[in-house]
């Protein structure tokens, strides 16, 4: 096995050059096409994003916190949760994976050398910021208040003109979305590196394939729709505003046909980080590996099939309720076949209790929470009672932040010392990886009894009765911003006087690991050639033997 | 009256059908807590039992089983239907209308909710009917798409603007519960919504007759400008609404969009309500909806009775908040006394159409 050993570099002197300190102009960042540089371009537009879309989900729980709207008033609540709303989904959710980590680590992990399109690569990050900031202008400056969905007709007829802006924005960064999956089916395809088979791939990047083919087929949909929204407010075509002959349901259909599968955007790429969490820190080969990788395609595929379920109380035919219902929960199936998976991974392994371990852990316990409570959702006859009340605000909490978020994290803590070269302070990585735990179900599980309750969402003031468990939800949000600010600090700290981490801390096979942290502008030193299986912690594996390894860095 | 108690953990059951949609709430977390709790234990299980004994091990390796994997596609698969069975049976409970149901018509404003009986009763955000009868809403919008929504029959639709939606229900408890809009419409969203009044035949019949509560006028005025008639969603203490605050504004010279002046006293309130677009206050826009036809006289004395009262000082130079008539009109329609039930409201019209035309052409 001598011949994969060429993969590793000598580790007795440390280069001089690597992605990070090759070059320090304003203009290497800005106009650089390595898809390491354009992903840290991502990590800190997502950041400022999602730090932005957390002071508005502060603002609208400190609302809640008494039954009267008395800290915002209506008005301005609904600019504020559409703002939540807007800035979450499309400016951190759908982006924040796909575009930091992987486009940093799709193309190490295959062992290519950048993406197949370096320059559109750039081209998205900046279709991502004009849009982006084209948004942000609008929420805030102009005041939306149509929700994050645009319902028709309100947003056509009834509210102001900044809906168009946003729309605009949107329909913008729809492009560099486009883009991202462009980029990653052609790479994924032609850049593999010799020996990379489709069945040696790591799950990251099969979850990250599934997620390209839902951003190239379902994000046109919603370019298209928010056309047609521009087209009816400016031109009044007729299309969706009854008054005129069209009919505000179809944009309900269009709406959710690219927003539904959306979701699938945000979670697909996190369940592909929890897949490499869980054998990487089991030390074990996943469990069932061609069933967790077809259970990402069948998510994409069937996920497109499903998005009437937010249409059950909308006035659809009940037959159609009927067929979207039962799709519904048969896209469930790959889901419980992953978790099943991911589960038996455990069985028999090697566990360390790392942090991005522990945001695995916390992965499984909230997405568990959140896809069964999707069950009651695809119950036609279920989701009468429960459709836009906190229920819906609960579940989908789960999924985005339980899921996604919490992946996100748990990414971005396993691959930092990869990334910047720097150890992060693991004593306060688990302290903040187990307040988010705690804070985010004290947060979101009130609200499922809510829900129940019959407390209907965008409700800015509410019935008296319901204030206790709105107070527990503040206070939960409360621990949860804790949990999420102390990562921005010691993340940033340990840029500043943090340990260098070594090459490859835990000792794992992957490609990526195989390179110095930070890696080489061009990734390897030499083009790595792959001879051994996915997630291969045997002893002959090509890595230096453990032993040695062990002594260096403990 | 409010059944939903304080313990806030579970919603009041007051329809036909509640309970099988309980149940079916019921059977979906008992499928949860059996996955749920499989996996939380085998996972907390492996993690303690298989937890790192020697740093950078290579534990046995473990490819998969294909029996499992069918195992665990085929189960979750079987149970994921009997809950589309049994949620299909629930859907079709709620959503297909019986054919005997007495019917409703319910149209949706921003943001209001206005009822007509079959035998011609109106009301604004509140729905009395009676216990152990079929409902039908037939339900449409004037503006954007709205939802009824009534947790204690768990049931809601959307009402839906250029076309009509339906939603039954048969009331089993007598009681006060919840109305909402589900759909958000805009700003007073939230405030959209009132009072189901579930009662026993007995008590609807009265109602139906017309026989009101023991409110003092200011209260049955604050009641109507508050919740039944949904006038605060426009007219907010605030003044940011859509219309001006009507806060200390009787005995005020309020100035016009015409660029007069005038004082606001009992004729003025009363032709504002009635003929709102005839003066409009400055600033303002001429977009209040007429309410003649859904108030009667008595409810426009009791409003205006709640209006004075809202600046104490006026209220005590122009007569006592007991008195309910409107003194100038009074004089004008003395051979006409206003209607005192709420079932004739075509009558009713004619003489306040008539009080506010004499009461201007006065000025």
């Amino acid at each position: 096995m001598m011949e994969t050993v060429a993969v590793t570099r000598d580790t007795s002197k440390k280069p001089e050059l690597h992605y990070l300190n090759n070059g320090y102009s304003v203009a290497s960042w800005l106009l650089t096409k390595d898809h390491k540089r354009i992903a840290m371009l991502y990590l800190m537009s997502v950041s400022f994003f999602f730090m932005l879309g957390g002071i508005f989900a502060a603002l609208i729980r400190l609302e809640l916190m008494t039954p009267n709207s008395d800290l915002l008033e209506a008005g301005t609540y609904n600019r504020v949760f559409t703002a939540h709303g807007v800035i979450m989904v499309f400016l951190f959710l759908i982006p924040a994976i796909p575009a930091t980590l992987g486009n940093f680590f799709v193309p190490l992990m295959i062992g290519a050398k950048d993406l197949a399109f370096p320059r559109i690569n750039l081209l998205s990050w900046y279709l991502y910021m004009a849009g982006g900031l084209i948004a942000a202008y609008a929420l805030m400056n102009g005041g939306v208040d149509t929700g994050w969905t645009f319902y028709v007709p309100y947003s056509t007829t009834f509210s102001n003109g900044w809906v168009l802006v946003t729309g605009l924005g949107a329909f913008v960064i729809g492009f560099s979305s486009i883009l991202t999956g462009l980029n990653f089916i052609v790479t994924i395809h032609t850049m593999r590196a010799p020996g990379m088979t489709w069945f040696r791939l790591p799950l990251f990047i099969w979850s990250h394939y599934a997620t390209s083919l839902i951003m190239i087929l379902g994000t046109p949909v919603v370019a298209i729709t928010i056309l047609l929204l521009a087209l009816e407010r400016v031109a009044k075509i007729g299309i969706f505003d009854p008054a005129i002959g069209g009919d505000p349901i179809l944009f309900q259909h269009l709406f959710w046909f690219y927003s539904h599968p959306a979701v699938y955007i945000m979670v697909l790429p996190s369940m592909g980080i929890i897949s490499e969490l869980i054998a990487n820190f089991s030390r074990k080969r996943i469990f069932g590996y061609e069933f967790v990788a077809f259970s990402s395609i069948a998510i994409a595929v069937i996920g497109f099939l499903v998005w009437g379920h937010h249409l059950f109380v909308s006035g659809q035919s009940v037959y159609a309720a009927l067929v979207f219902s039962i799709l519904t929960l048969v896209v469930a199936i790959p889901s419980a076949v992953k978790t099943f998976n991911w589960t038996a991974t455990l069985y028999k392994g090697s566990i360390s209790y790392d942090t991005p371990m522990l945001y695995a852990f916390s992965f499984l316990g909230l997405f568990l929470i959140g896809g069964l409570t999707g069950l009651f959702l695809g119950t036609a006859g279920m989701d009468i009672h429960l459709s836009d009340t906190y229920f819906i605000i609960a579940h989908f909490h789960y999924v985005m932040v339980g899921s996604t978020v919490i992946g996100y994290l748990g990414g971005l803590h396993y691959w930092w010392s990869k990334m910047t070269g720097k150890q992060y302070s693991e004593f306060w990585g688990k302290i903040s990886a187990m307040l988010v735990f705690v804070g985010f179900n004290l947060t979101f599980f009130p609200q499922f009894i809510l829900g129940y309750l019959g407390m209907p969402r965008r409700y800015a003031s509410y019935a008296e009765e319901l204030q206790v468990l709105n107070i527990f939800s503040t206070a939960g949000a409360g621990v949860l911003a804790v949990g999420m600010i102390m990562p921005v600090i010691y993340l940033t700290m340990s840029l500043i006087n943090g340990k260098d981490a070594g090459d490859n801390p835990w000792h794992l096979p992957g490609l990526e690991w195989r390179t110095s942290s930070p890696p080489p502008t061009e990734n390897f030193y030499e083009p790595p050639v792959v001879t051994w299986e996915a997630y291969d912690f045997s002893e002959d594996n090509g890595l230096e033997p453990k032993k040695e390894v062990a002594k260096e860095t403990v | 009256m409010q059944n939903n108690s304080w313990i806030p953990l579970f919603p009041d059951q007051a329809s036909s059908f509640a309970w099988q949609v309980d149940a079916l709430y019921f059977y979906i977390i008992a499928v949860c807590l059996f996955f749920g709790i499989g996996v939380v234990i085998a996972v907390f299980w492996f993690a303690m039992k298989y937890r790192e004994t020697e740093k950078y091990a290579s534990p046995e390796e473990i490819h998969g089983s294909n029996v499992l994997e069918i195992t665990w596609t085929a189960i979750p698969f079987i149970i994921a239907m009997t809950i589309f069975v049994f949620g299909t049976y629930v859907f079709f409970t709620l959503y297909r209308m019986p054919a005997d149901a007495t019917e409703v018509y319910v149209v949706g404003k921003q943001w209001m909710w206005k009822f007509q009986h079959e035998t011609g009763q109106r009301e604004i955000n509140e729905l009395h009917i009676p216990v152990n009868t079929k409902i039908k809403l037939v339900m449409t919008t004037e503006d954007v798409i709205h939802d009824v929504f009534i947790p204690a029959f768990r049931t809601k639709a959307d009402v839906v603007p250029g076309r009509y939606t339906y939603l039954w229900f048969e009331a089993t408890k007598p009681g006060k519960y919840h109305l909402y809009c589900a759909e958000y419409c805009g700003l007073n969203h939230s405030g959209m919504g009132g009072w189901v009044y579930v009662m026993e035949q007995r008590d609807y019949d009265n109602w139906l007759a017309g026989n009101v509560s023991n409110q003092t006028p200011v209260e049955a005025g604050q009641d109507l400008f508050q919740n039944k008639l949904g006038c605060a969603s426009c007219h907010q203490d605030t003044g940011s609404g859509r219309g001006p605050s009507l806060k200390g504004l009787f005995g005020k010279d309020q100035k016009l969009s015409n660029g007069q002046t005038i004082k606001v006293d009992e004729s003025y309130i009363h032709e504002s309500i009635l003929n709102p677009q005839a003066q409009i206050a400055e600033g303002f826009q001429p977009i209040m909806p007429t309410f003649k036809g859904q108030v009667t006289e008595d409810q426009i004395n009791q409003l205006v009775a709640y209006i004075k009262s809202l600046n104490p000082s006026a209220a005590n130079s122009t007569g006592s908040n007991s008195t309910a008539k409107p003194n100038a009109p009074a004089a004008n329609t003395a051979t006409k006394p206003p209607a005192t039930t709420n079932t004739n409201t075509n009558t009713t019209v004619k003489p306040a159409a008539n009080t506010a035309s004499n009461a201007r052409g006065n000025k």
